[in-house]
């Protein structure tokens, strides 16, 4: 027998039963833990299940499509797929992304930076890899739901501008809510929500927006759905119809394709926009996705700057469309008689500095009617001298330039009507004489946006009645300000204006139409110093021109401006004011037909007033 | 007094329990798996039972005393199969401790190092004479544990290689540990916590990483902290009452990590709730008390010290386990004895319960 198997040795009772007691103390702490999270705390750990199971998908919303005046849709929704990337279970993750990066043809560093941007958000959170999915992304996708069940697939709601860069700049773009808008919002987008970031995507963003739905899933641990819950379903966004005229549009667009410039068509009477042109421009349907973020810097940087819609940001030198005002403003002032002429030798001499005329050759004897004709620049400098900046400022801004139009758009610039107040506010010294002979022919300091002048024309061709621009069709509260002119003043500049285009020798006569009352008034302005220029080694100008029809009351007004060009406003921006207004008329009068149903073709020129014979006079 | 050991004396109490425990197990595998792609795991664990069954009566029929004559070969043995682990063994879940046999099924040898230890200090405490442990006995108690322990952390197996030290513990107490000794013991376990504390760069990444979610468990979402927070999850949101069987969120959506086995306490907390819970600690404090009474009535100091190193290892393991399942201790991969699904931890109590059985039938014999 070994020494350790004598059993002499007694069973320590005690001892044993010791352990026992132990045990049971232990099996009491056991349970009071137990107590503590079952009895407790249930409640809430109840409620973190349910967070653990139960998921909220969005339902996204459709937005609500942009009409043109006809009903044709310039911009819609369409479902899309995003890809979704799960990210619950690194093990399996880090095995599959080489065969998603080659199935789905994303590179591994766009993945690597989609998973590193979303790595302080929850686990449990997936990320978006592909955010357009193609119809083969998809097919992958389904195919491979048993061995890559990370890949999810979710609906959302795309925007579609039909014709990509037509009207971008007013309707703007859409993009992900802003840290900003999110914290303004009080609770009302989520983050990364569509919202309109720009033009009339954002100015009429509250209509267009619908209410997402939610779709409550259960999960399970690596975040697949498994059922069901409940469904609200997701409220579309409403349509908004606009007044622009799609056919309109696409000749102002396609006169304007390869040059820098802007375009505002408006219905006179009413400020109905018809048309709107920016160049150059950007396609929305870039943003309508996700936009990467060097093709943003480049259209933010860009010296071109196809983000600003120039048809109301863009502030510059009216030129000689200006004489618009003068002209005005000498008959309805009744500061000098409307016989008033001035002898043209091409130049002048005004407080002791030489101002020349556009025509160094000059235009000899010339009164009003001439002097719009024939755009001369020392018949204006004259009545500017005469009449003075505050007489001049008191007309340019009550016919409304150098103030924003209130058109229906973010961002609208204001331009600058200059004063003697202005001066002594911002440069704290007095009104330089000077300064008032080159505001007289609208360079100096005054600057407008383009939708200004047509605002502009429209009012002294209608007597006074500035409408307020706007894009959406039956805009409720469109206000109308009057600003009376004289009839005699109406009459004399009108008839002026009807004679650029209708006169021999007029400025823009090469634009005048058959059966249509075209007038307008050109304009040719340098944008920077004569120093910037030659600094920057450009002698390239802004042509304007600014046109509208009939000569009294008309229907349609059109600026167009096209800038950094070798030709004069008559040249280079007249023939898309003719082509819009042609169209206008084209399009009424096929649309007069069809209401007289095959009787004889409406008479455009019919109820013409005695102009033609007016401008008869002027040979 | 009879002359043979009889199956009759088998303690067909504790075996009563043992089953209603198993029960339990195979009932809540069954409903933590049935609706996934892992189904019809309830039916191995059957078979794990079954190999343990025949493994337990294998094992009781030979004599204990024989078995402790073996104690220095199974010991040194088992401390080579250890290093023939090191070497050999195959790589499961980053850990060393198989090794394969003829592709049959791969041996956990630290498995096999649990009854190996729970024999060798049962024959080493049954050689001192006295109710009194001299230091040096302690000494040698302290070095039999810490080497196939230290082997077994290397693999590394954290959880295996700690329930070697509460055989060593509870043997030591019942041997007569003085109370100074104790104390010293106790303090130097708090002198040691701060070194080890300092020491931990020298664990494995593994481990350092439970420790930090143990301490921080919300700073890791999904690594064990995350597996403890779910685990908390499913039992607290168990209520009291309990979700009903294959109801629990927690558990059929697979929030609850190996909720079929280390786990499988939380997942029957969740669905059968706190009564199903205490049911099973009760049933748990029941096998012990089993055990301890088994001990109490062995014929001899060997076979006591038998009975309890298997009630340490076994008591450990469920004490281990349910404090991690309720985030009081850091996640170990201590299975919890008889519920837990697995071929080795299974037929480990089996065997061990086979050393008790051995024990008590023998009580009577000469």
């Amino acid at each position: 027998m070994p020494s350790w198997n004598v059993n002499d040795q007694k069973i320590p009772q005690a001892r044993l039963a010791l352990v026992s007691y132990l045990s049971v103390i232990f099996v009491v702490l056991l349970m009071i833990g137990f107590w503590k999270l079952q009895v407790v705390q249930s409640g809430h750990f109840a409620d973190l299940a349910d967070r653990n199971r139960t998921r909220s998908i969005p339902i996204i919303a459709p937005r609500g499509e942009m009409l043109d005046r006809e009903g044709r849709v310039l911009v819609d929704s369409y479902p899309s797929f995003s890809i979704l990337l799960l990210r619950d279970d690194p093990k399996s993750l880090g095995k599959s992304l080489p065969q998603i990066e080659e199935g789905l043809g994303i590179s591994h560093d766009d993945l690597q930076q989609a998973l590193d941007t979303a790595k302080n958000e929850p686990k449990f959170q997936p990320v978006v890899i592909k955010p357009a999915a193609t119809q083969a992304d998809i097919a992958f996708v389904e195919s491979h739901r048993a061995d890559l069940p990370l890949l999810e697939l979710m609906m959302v709601q795309r925007r579609r501008y039909q014709h990509g860069e037509m009207l971008a700049n007013a309707v703007g773009y859409v993009g992900e809510v802003s840290a900003q808008q999110l914290e303004d919002s009080d609770g009302h987008y989520r983050p990364g929500d569509i919202v309109g970031k720009a033009g009339l995507e954002r100015e009429y963003n509250d209509q267009l927006e619908g209410t997402d739905g939610m779709r409550r899933v259960v999960v399970n641990s690596v975040g697949k759905v498994v059922r069901t819950l409940d469904d609200v379903e997701s409220i579309p966004g409403k349509p908004i119809q606009l007044t622009v005229d799609y056919d309109l549009q696409a000749i102002a667009e396609t006169d304007m394709a390869d040059k820098e410039g802007a375009v505002v068509a408006m219905d006179a009477r009413t400020g109905e926009i018809l048309a709107m042109v920016s160049k150059p421009t950007f396609d929305p349907n870039d943003f309508a996705v996700r936009i990467p973020q060097d093709e943003w810097q480049k259209l933010n940087t860009d010296k071109h700057t196809p983000l600003l819609n120039r048809a109301i940001q863009a502030q510059l030198a009216p030129g000689s469309v200006f004489k618009i005002v003068m002209a005005a403003a000498m008959v309805d002032s009744k500061l000098i008689p409307e016989s008033y002429s001035v002898y043209c030798p091409g130049h002048a001499n005004f407080y002791g500095r030489e101002f020349h005329c556009w025509r160094p050759q000059g235009h000899g004897e010339v009164e009003l009617h001439r002097a719009i004709v024939d755009s001369c620049d020392i018949f204006f400098y004259n009545v500017g001298k005469m009449l003075g900046i505050d007489k001049i400022a008191y007309y340019g801004s009550g016919l409304g330039l150098g103030r924003r139009t209130g058109v229906d758009l973010p961002s609208e610039e204001p331009g600058l009507m200059p004063s003697e107040e202005w001066v002594e506010r911002v440069y704290h010294h007095k009104w330089y004489a000077g300064e008032t002979i080159s505001v007289a022919i609208g360079q100096g300091a005054v600057t407008v946006t383009p939708i200004q002048l047509a605002r502009m024309a429209a009012a002294v061709a209608s007597g006074g009645t500035l409408v307020q621009p706007h894009f959406l069709k039956g805009y409720a509260n469109a206000k109308i300000e009057h600003f009376p002119l004289s009839d005699d003043a109406v009459e004399k500049v009108t008839q002026g204006l009807f004679g650029v285009v209708n006169e021999g020798g007029g400025t823009a006569y090469h634009l005048r139409l058959a059966n249509i009352d075209l007038c307008g008034k050109s304009g040719t302005a340098q944008l920077m110093s004569y120093d910037a220029a030659n600094r920057l080694g450009t002698k390239k100008m802004d042509g304007w021109f600014v046109g509208f029809a009939p000569r009294r009351n008309p229907e349609i007004v059109v600026a167009a401006i096209v800038q950094d060009t070798m030709e004069h406003g008559g040249e280079a921006a007249g023939p898309v004011v003719r082509d819009i207004v042609k169209m206008y008329y084209d399009k009424k009068a096929a649309h007069n037909q069809q209401q007289a149903g095959g009787e004889a073709p409406a008479q455009p020129g019919a109820n013409r007033p005695l102009v033609a014979t007016v401008g008869g006079q002027h040979p | 007094m009879k002359d043979r050991p009889r199956v009759q004396d088998f303690d067909w109490t504790l075996l009563a329990i043992v089953a209603a425990i198993c029960g339990l197990g195979v009932m809540e595998i069954y409903s933590s798996t049935h609706a996934s792609a892992m189904a019809g795991m309830q039916w191995k664990q059957l078979t794990w039972l079954g190999i343990g069954v025949v493994g337990m009566f294998l094992i009781s029929r030979i004599d204990y005393h024989t078995l402790l004559d073996q104690a220095p070969i199974l010991y040194i043995c088992g401390v080579a199969g250890l290093l023939v682990v090191m070497v050999i063994g195959s790589t499961h879940l980053g850990a060393k401790r198989w090794i394969s046999m003829g592709g049959i099924f791969n041996l956990q040898v630290s498995e096999l190092m649990k009854l190996i230890i729970i024999i060798v200090l049962a024959r080493f405490f049954s050689e001192v004479r006295t109710d009194r442990l001299t230091l040096a006995d302690l000494v040698k108690v302290g070095a039999l544990t810490i080497v196939p322990a230290a082997l077994i952390l290397k693999q590394p197996d954290l959880g295996t290689a700690m329930v070697l030290v509460p055989v060593a513990i509870v043997g030591a107490f019942i041997a007569g540990i003085e109370w100074k000794h104790l104390a010293i013991g106790v303090v130097l376990v708090a002198l040691l916590i701060p070194v080890a504390w300092n020491m931990r760069h020298h664990l494995k990444p593994y481990q350092q990483q439970r420790i930090e979610t143990f301490l921080h468990p919300e700073e890791d979402q999904r690594g064990a902290g995350y597996q403890i927070l779910q685990s908390e999850i499913a039992v607290g949101s168990g209520g009291f009452w309990g979700k009903g069987f294959g109801k629990g969120s927690q558990n059929q959506l697979g929030f609850v990590p190996v909720r079929y086995s280390d786990f499988i306490l939380a997942a029957l907390a969740e669905e059968q709730g706190f009564i199903g819970v205490c049911v099973v600690l009760l049933l748990y404090l029941g096998l012990i008390l089993r055990l301890v009474d088994n001990a109490q009535k062995a014929k001899d100091r060997a076979g006591m010290y038998v009975v309890m190193g298997v009630t340490a290892i076994l008591g450990f393991h469920v004490l281990v386990n349910a404090s991690m399942v309720i985030g009081y201790m850091p996640v170990t991969g201590i299975p919890l004895p008889l519920m837990s699904y697995g071929g080795s931890s299974t037929a480990f109590v089996f065997l061990a319960l086979g050393l008790v059985m051995n024990v008590r039938m023998r009580r009577f014999v000469n």
